[in-house]
């Protein structure tokens, strides 16, 4: 593998841009992530050389041309497969992943799984729109019951995944949720998604403004944002509100939502806890939405066990050691082998 | 080859081959009995070549049709390349295998059948109205009737052992009759079966003691008047061993890994008859190989694309139906131009098809079975040993030019075996290669002039950062294009780079008559046993009939077109309805007789030879 002197580490958003033309629709939110991204990569203190970012099909997924790394955009829903065979083959690389609700949801859903079940040390962006942008507007995965598109002008009657309740269920050791236009935020949670050894699962709301425009707008207007969005912050209790005047609390195996002032204050709430390794209460979590509720924004798991390429990797050292570095000539000699010795002609 | 006139206790006949199929239930361990007479028998240093048959059902019904397996063995004294069209001998271990098996069986063949099993209750489950052994159908063989069953549980009477256990270890007692009917020693197997139950010493204990009693039992008893010997064959000098083809594959895919100074890398998902390739090569981790289990084909292969992509041996295992699911994938290689193998290991379809038996029903699916002009060299396996070559040479060609490789095998080679003389380490071919590092006027999709492949260019290489993908890219640049002057040039090059290839193959070899003559027997895969059998004796009746075997089927050699302009007529036998004669016929514009065969079983050398017979002879009668 190269050995040469790495780029300095000391790089800024400039050096992340690449001089292709960004062909996304003018409004598009995945603008703002792709701002958030060449941020917080020169951040990171890592070798841009060592960066991959890996899509797959879908507007999110020509993410990779518009990044001055290394960058692989595959087919549809693979992305998750062909970043395990690279993290596996490289695993020093710093691998990251830009997906969408279709490409991860629906056509990639078992690579997805999978990829959170053995955590592979990779990021995932999972860019959810609510909507397939790139083939003009049909309903997603993601899309909520009864929505109207081109390919259900009846109204959708599927019933959508909970992206995050799914990474849960799938094993994932850490999962966040984060607003394309909520910069700060996102890049606070892109920091923390780096930071994860294991698989990282990033679900960010984008407002795709052609096919599905509004659909956070509970969350992104100003009137509405401040009483929508709870910010998860661990050890600090669940208080939202533009006034901090309601929490989340435990009712039994149910959250609720209670206002504060009266009787009840912050110390009433529930105090958040990435870390727990059972994942019922981020799953909890993940349940909550209007109506009723408030949006969780933020960083909902963050638990750390060895990743697939450490294990892979020792084990691989472990069998070395017990059979010492693989000869080719004994093993082509392995098992039973006998000698034609040379025979007079008869 | 028998002669019923000298006592047991005399000279074994010296008799220069012998065909054995050992045939029973699923669960009465046919292809570990066939396995341990053939290691013997390889040892002894016999030629020899094998043909397992087994259900895809891991336990049909006991005693049933469909449960019946089978391992013939051809073991010889001189250069052999089948097992054997029809077996001299046929171990019998229920009713259901007699009755399946015996059509096969020579006339004047021995039977060997365990009586224990011939009742009411095992002829009710294969259907048999009469008692084979009694109607007289069996008139034309040599019937020999043991009772193994109530033999091996006296053997083991004081074992210990429940009467399953025991009952498990009754096909030693066949292995001990015909390792006595053929004067092999018995060492070798209880050897094996003191390290395959190294943990559960009182079952090698039993087994062991069960195989001499089948050896003792046909020693004492008189049961056969004749004895037999199969001497070694006259072999070129060498080390030896006996080598299936998909472990033949996988120590080829090993040796291309040491020789390329590429770790290797395998995305595989568990399918028949591939699997065992997965197997192998996940044991050599301290050979730096990485085996992935995917969760489906399509990861399998996109893992592979991604090692590859990073700088590894980038290498994926499958059969029909999973290669049908790569497709998607295989064009991702071909449109980002990095190395990639894929082994197709190929069985009876359509759709699930007959996941354990043979065919060679895939060509056309590799060759253009993906949307787009979607040019992969194409490259296959003619036995078990060639397998080893021919992963070298896949991983040559996909490392020098980028691209694809598909190599083919089947069924038949996967798990048929035959003895293999070890290559020197160091007469394989150098494969090394060299990664850009140079940053310097990097061009993402410059060309090799010679070879048309662009740079491989792996992550963690400063200056080196570019983006590839599936769209169509601008020559040279690796830029994302949809002009449509590039998109033309770009097929174009995709097409010419994987033509280039021709440059380097050696020319195909006619044997026979290289001037050319009446009849050419042209082959591929497979299917080359039966062809040089059925040629050879073609050649001593006085046929003017020559042979030639295709391991390149995309592109050609260069010299095939000339070739088969040398003969009046060219045989094509193929375990399906004609792929490569449609190939060679679009490319050469000659006409091509196929000989089709698409029972899910290789070829007997007869059944060529018959054809040979009848379009030779048909042609003198006029």
């Amino acid at each position: 593998m190269p050995t040469e002197t790495p780029t300095p580490t000391l790089l800024t958003k400039k050096d992340f841009q690449t001089d292709q033309e960004v062909r996304w629709c003018p409004g598009c939110g995945d603008y703002a992530i792709l701002s958030a991204v060449q941020q917080v990569f020169p951040e990171l203190g890592i070798p841009r050389e060592k960066f991959v970012v890996v899509s797959g099909i879908g507007c999110s997924s020509r993410f990779p041309y518009y990044m001055n790394t290394f960058g692989f955009h595959t087919i549809h829903g693979r992305a998750p497969a062909v970043a395990t065979g690279l993290k596996l083959a490289r695993p020093e690389l710093e691998v990251w992943i830009a997906t969408g609700d279709g490409d991860s949801m629906s056509i990639g859903g078992n690579h997805l799984i999978h990829v959170l079940r053995r955590n592979v040390g990779v990021k995932i962006l999972m860019f959810n729109n609510r909507i397939y942008g790139l083939t003009k507007g049909q309903y997603s995965p993601t899309s909520e019951l009864g929505k109207k598109t081109k390919s259900t002008p009846a109204g959708s009657v599927d019933y959508p995944f909970n992206p995050l309740s799914l990474a849960i269920g799938a094993g994932a050791t850490f999962i966040a949720r984060s607003v394309d236009i909520f910069q700060a935020h996102l890049r606070d949670t892109l920091r923390r998604a780096a930071q994860h050894k294991g698989t990282a699962y990033v679900e960010i709301y984008q407002n795709c403004n052609i096919f599905n425009d509004k659909a956070f707008s509970g969350l992104t207007d100003k009137e509405t944002k401040d009483e929508t969005a709870l910010y998860l912050e661990h050890g600090k209790p669940l208080v939202f509100g533009k006034n901090k005047d309601r929490g989340i609390r435990m009712s039994g195996t149910r959250m609720e939502v209670i206002e504060l002032g009266g009787e009840l204050g912050p110390d009433d709430c529930l105090v958040w806890d990435e870390t727990q390794e059972n994942p019922a209460l981020s799953f909890l979590m993940a349940q909550l939405q209007p109506p009723g509720f408030p949006i969780p924004l933020g960083v909902f798991r963050d638990v750390e066990v060895p990743t697939y390429e450490e294990r892979v990797i020792a084990q691989m050292h472990t069998e070395t050691e017990r059979l010492g570095v693989g000869k080719l000539e004994d093993l082509l000699r392995a098992g039973d082998t006998w000698t034609v010795e040379e025979q007079p002609a008869s | 080859m028998i002669a019923e006139n000298e006592r047991h206790t005399a000279v074994p006949e010296k008799i220069d081959e012998v065909v054995i199929r050992f045939a029973g239930d699923s669960g009465d361990g046919m292809q570990l009995t066939g396995t341990q007479f053939t290691n013997t028998s390889a040892l002894l240093g016999n030629d020899l070549s094998t043909l397992p048959d087994f259900p895809a059902e891991i336990r049909a019904p006991a005693g049933t049709l469909p449960g019946v397996s089978a391992f013939q063995v051809r073991i010889a004294d001189y250069d052999i390349h089948t097992p054997g069209d029809s077996p001299d001998v046929l171990v019998a271990m229920n009713p259901a295998a007699l009755k399946k098996e015996i059509k096969d069986l020579k006339p004047n063949g021995i039977v060997i059948v365990n009586t224990d099993e011939f009742n009411a209750r095992n002829f009710a489950k294969a259907n048999i109205t009469v008692n084979p052994l009694e109607d007289g159908s069996l008139a034309n063989y040599r019937v020999f009737q043991a009772a193994l069953t109530t033999m091996t549980r006296r053997t083991l009477e004081a074992s210990g052992l429940d009467t399953k256990s025991m009952d498990r270890c009754k096909n030693m007692f066949a292995l001990g009759m015909c390792y006595w009917l053929f004067s092999r020693p018995l060492d070798n197997t209880v050897e094996w079966l003191k390290k395959q139950f190294a943990r559960k010493p009182n079952l090698a204990e039993a087994n062991i003691a069960v195989l001499k009693a089948g050896w003792n039992f046909c020693d004492i008893t008189e049961l056969f008047h004749d004895r037999y010997e199969v001497p070694a064959a006259r072999m070129e000098p060498g080390l030896y061993r006996n080598i299936t083809g998909n472990v033949s594959l996988a120590m080829g895919l090993i040796a291309a890994s040491r020789r390329s100074g590429l770790p290797l890398f395998l995305g595989a998902y568990p399918i028949t008859p591939a699997s065992d390739v997965l197997h192998e090569l996940s044991r050599y981790k301290n050979f730096g190989v990485t085996t992935f289990q995917a969760e489906d084909e399509i990861a399998a292969v996109c893992a592979a694309i991604g090692a590859s992509f990073g700088g590894a041996l980038g290498v994926t295992a499958s059969s029909g139906p999973g290669i049908a699911l790569k497709a998607e994938a295989m064009n991702l290689a071909v449109m980002t131009e990095l190395p990639l193998v894929v082994c197709d290991i190929q069985r009876g379809g359509p759709s699930t098809g007959l996941p354990t038996k043979t065919e060679q029903a895939d060509l056309l699916q590799v060759m253009f079975g993906r949307n787009g002009e979607s040019p992969i060299p194409i490259i296959s396996a003619s036995s078990p040993k060639d397998c080893f070559e021919v992963a070298l040479e896949a991983v040559r060609i996909a490392t020098r030019y980028m691209v694809p490789v598909v190599l083919l095998s089947d069924g038949y080679i996967a798990n048929g075996s035959e003895p293999w003389k070890l290559p020197q380490v160091e007469e394989l071919p150098d494969l090394r290669i060299e990664f850009r590092a140079d940053p310097e006027g990097f061009q993402p999709y410059e060309r090799d002039a010679e070879t048309l492949s662009r740079p491989w260019a792996v992550p963690g290489t400063p200056g080196l950062e570019h983006r590839i993908g599936g769209l169509e890219k601008e020559n040279v640049t690796g830029n994302v294009s949809y002009d449509p002057v590039n998109h033309e040039n770009m097929i174009h090059l995709r097409a010419e780079k994987v033509a280039r290839i021709a440059r380097e193959l050696p020319d195909v070899e006619v044997f026979g008559d290289p001037q050319g003559g009446e009849l050419l027997v042209l082959g591929w895969g497979s299917t080359a046993g039966a062809i040089h059998g059925a040629v050879s004796s073609a050649r001593r009746l006085g046929l003017s009939v020559s042979r030639a075997h295709l391991r390149y089927l995309n592109p050609f050699p260069r010299n095939l077109g000339e070739v088969l302009a040398r003969f009046d007529r060219v045989l094509l036998p193929e375990m399906n309805l004609g792929q490569l004669a449609l190939l060679l016929r679009a490319r050469f514009l000659k006409d091509i007789i196929t000989l089709s065969k698409v029972q899910g079983k290789p070829f007997t050398r007869q059944e060529i030879l018959d054809k040979i017979q009848s379009l030779l002879e048909h042609k003198h009668a006029h």
